[in-house]
């Protein structure tokens, strides 16, 4: 996979693995099984880019978020942030790196403490570091911030209910931004917006990262957000990522029939290319990550499925057009011409 | 041929403590068996309440004033007794919810649920109900219907929660489906398969369908007609490709230019609308849209626009007061791909000063 980079990488993952244990049992609890909910996950961020991370609900992107921000331990794989190995670091250990990894959350509503002054939530960060323990002059920082991303300065020592849905999304973003962090993960960061909401926050993401240099790892489930915002795309399913290659590479020749279906089920807002093109519907459900099925996990969904997928895994490969998929029968142009709207374009 | 449904200056206002929640306000709209209208709008804007009401859900709100006429096979649904609105809701009318987790009761099995809905409005034996059940869940296209219909919600993935929804909103084969968000909550492939769906029952069932959504994608491909709703009123309506190959209202513009989209050239700045929506308890004067609209002028914020024909299109409804031309000229700048400032530049609209909300001035 690594022929594929080029540049500097700030953080790298390495065949990362998250099983949550099941257990059964109230006192001898015992293990009966495991929710592969990352399983085997590598990939790259470079400095300076917005990778994005796509796939629909139980697909592991949130969880591979809190796997490289080390929310969570990994059970198994390795996360490498600027050279160094973080995998196993003690909350200790971690704090020095929190300062440069800030997460943004999707829920502005819960994601913030409804008792705490905006004024302290932004401020909050400077406290837990150290930076600045004189009020004053965290104040003055706070208020900085707060102009940044078109806040009212003013407004210091209000409470988040007193703010609709997209100022709280601007509180979370200044939170995330206090310290000046290299990199940012935002998890669905528009997605419980309003959609002329949706729009002042994309753009305020895209100043800030212009204006800091900052890093972003955008997970959605938003296609059109994600093609807008991000210059290279991994696609998730079950636990696994399916393909992954720059935004224009993955919207113009999908190569997994995955990352094809679910960009032909994107509706698009043109009555007249809506009537032309082919809803292509995937039958079923996503299979259970307890007990994915053997060989290639799309293989039970998978219109182009043959014999071999069923127990043979595909290995995430270097496709036709420089996409890595990990399909043993890739798309070609013709599959998905009147089922993507951004086919060959 | 009368409309099958047809809702005349609808108006729903809502005593609070606050104050005066005007969340509807005189909104009509038709529509005709087959047809499917989507109705527009976000959060706020009045479009769930406007359905509510002609389901008569909204009537036992003690605080809720109800004026205007819901008109369904021409009887007024808003003068009908109590009785005989439970007797046509979930049979003639029936209505999908947005979240197909909370509108389903965790501790009966679905078929109970199914069976309950039709043996509410038929004199039919608890086999029959549930052999109906059966067809239906079939119908939605849920796997081995006859084993699933003995399962409990919770069994269910949400994609199949909401295709359950849909199989009892159908049960009773109704004239008039209201589907209020059907696939917000849904991830997309799981959207295409109830889309799908929809369509389908459209074409073979000869439902009508008012289809609430706040994604013009999904109106684009599924409505025959679109109302867009602001604040309580409706600012546009007509046929979908008219609202989306010339759309006449400002706020139309701004959602569309707003939006990423997979069929445009990638990488072009949004342009936001800026501010958010009212609050329906201070209403702006005038136009309600008038403290975000870039183009605005002095008499939009005393003068409240009617929703008139365009003089091309008799079928396209608008309600702005700028003059026709003005906003096709606007339009046409906008759809090349100019700012909301250059297009007013160029389309020889003079500026009353920047819109007088930004995001962040006011709070509540």
């Amino acid at each position: 996979m690594t022929t594929h980079l080029t540049g500097d990488n700030l953080l790298e993952a390495r065949d990362l693995e998250m099983h949550f244990p099941l257990k059964k049992g109230i006192l001898l609890q015992r293990q009966v099984g495991a929710v592969r909910a990352v399983d085997g996950v590598s990939f790259d961020v470079r400095e300076g880019e917005t990778l994005g991370i796509v796939g629909e609900s139980g697909c592991g992107k949130s969880t591979t978020a809190r796997l490289i921000t080390r929310l969570l331990e990994p059970t198994g794989g390795t996360v490498t942030y600027r050279g160094r190995d973080v995998t196993h670091l003690t909350r200790r250990e971690l704090l020095p790196l929190r300062r440069e990894m800030q997460m943004i959350f999707q829920d502005p509503y819960s994601s913030l403490n409804p008792r705490q002054t905006v004024g302290s939530v932004i401020g909050e960060p400077f406290v837990i570091h150290g930076i600045e323990k004189n009020d004053a002059k965290r104040k003055v920082l706070v208020q900085e911030l707060m102009e940044q991303v078109g806040l009212n300065p003013e407004h210091y020592n209000r409470l988040p209910h007193q703010f609709s849905g997209g100022q709280r999304q601007r509180i979370g973003v200044a939170r995330a931004i206090a310290l000046k962090p290299k990199l940012v993960i935002a998890d669905e960061p528009v997605s419980a917006l309003d959609v002329s909401i949706q729009a002042q926050i994309i753009n305020l993401l895209r100043d800030l990262q212009r204006e800091l240099g900052l890093t972003i790892v955008f997970i959605a489930h938003d296609l059109s957000v994600v093609r807008h915002m991000c210059n290279r795309v991994a696609v998730m399913y079950l636990g696994k990522i399916v393909e992954l290659a720059e935004a224009d590479d993955v919207f113009a020749h999908p190569r997994h029939p995955y990352t094809g279906a679910l960009l032909s089920a994107v509706p698009v807002p043109d009555p007249q290319l809506a009537k032309a093109k082919r809803r292509q519907v995937l039958t079923g459900d996503v299979p259970s990550p307890t007990a994915p099925p053997p060989g290639c996990r799309f293989h039970t969904r998978c219109p182009k499925a043959q014999g071999r997928c069923a127990h043979e895994e595909p290995l995430l490969e270097v496709k036709d057009g420089g996409n890595l998929a990990a399909c043993h029968f890739p798309l070609k142009a013709a599959d998905v011409a009147d089922t993507v709207p951004t086919a060959g374009g | 041929m009368a409309p099958l449904l047809e809702v005349k200056d609808l108006s729903v206002t809502f005593d609070t403590e606050d104050g005066r929640v005007q969340a509807v306000d005189k909104v009509s709209y038709t529509v005709e068996s087959g047809k499917a209208l989507g109705i527009v709008g976000e959060s706020g804007s009045g479009k769930s309440v406007s359905s509510l009401t002609v389901m008569g859900l909204t009537r036992f709100f003690s605080n809720a004033i109800i004026s205007g006429e819901v008109l369904f096979e021409g009887r007024d649904l808003l003068k009908a007794s109590d009785d005989e609105i439970r007797n046509l809701r979930g049979n003639e009318i029936s209505m999908i919810f947005q979240d197909p987790l909370s509108s389903l009761h965790p501790f009966y099995t679905i078929g109970d649920q199914l069976t309950e809905a039709i043996r509410a409005h038929r004199k039919v034996s608890r086999a029959q109900a549930m052999d109906r059940a059966v067809e239906m869940l079939g119908l939605v296209g849920i796997p081995e219907p006859r084993k699933r219909v003995a399962g409990y919600p919770h069994e269910f993935s949400g994609g199949m929660r909401q295709r359950v929804m849909i199989a009892m909103g159908l049960i009773n084969d109704p004239k008039l489906l209201i589907a209020d968000e059907p696939t917000t909550a849904l991830d997309v492939t799981v959207q295409a398969q109830i889309l799908d769906l929809l369509e389908r029952l459209q074409r073979e069932l000869d439902t009508a369908i008012v289809l609430i959504t706040h994604d013009l994608g999904v109106v684009a491909e599924v409505a025959d007609e679109i109302a867009v709703m602001y604040a309580g009123r409706v600012v546009e309506r007509g046929q979908k490709d008219a609202i989306f190959a010339k759309p006449r209202h400002p706020y139309t513009w701004g959602l569309l230019r707003s939006i990423p989209r997979l069929d445009q050239a990638r990488g072009d700045e949004l342009v936001p609308i800026p501010g958010r929506p009212p609050s329906l308890i201070n209403r702006p004067h005038g136009c309600a849209f008038h403290p975000r609209c870039p183009y605005v002028q002095p008499d939009h914020m005393r003068v409240v626009p009617p929703l008139e024909p365009l003089a091309d299109d008799a079928a396209h409804l608008v309600a702005c007061l700028l003059p026709e031309a003005q906003r096709t000229a606007l339009w046409n700048e906008l759809k090349a791909g100019g700012t909301p400032e250059e297009a007013r530049a160029r389309a020889g609209v003079t500026s009353a000063g920047p819109p007088v909300v930004a995001e962040g001035s006011q709070a509540g």
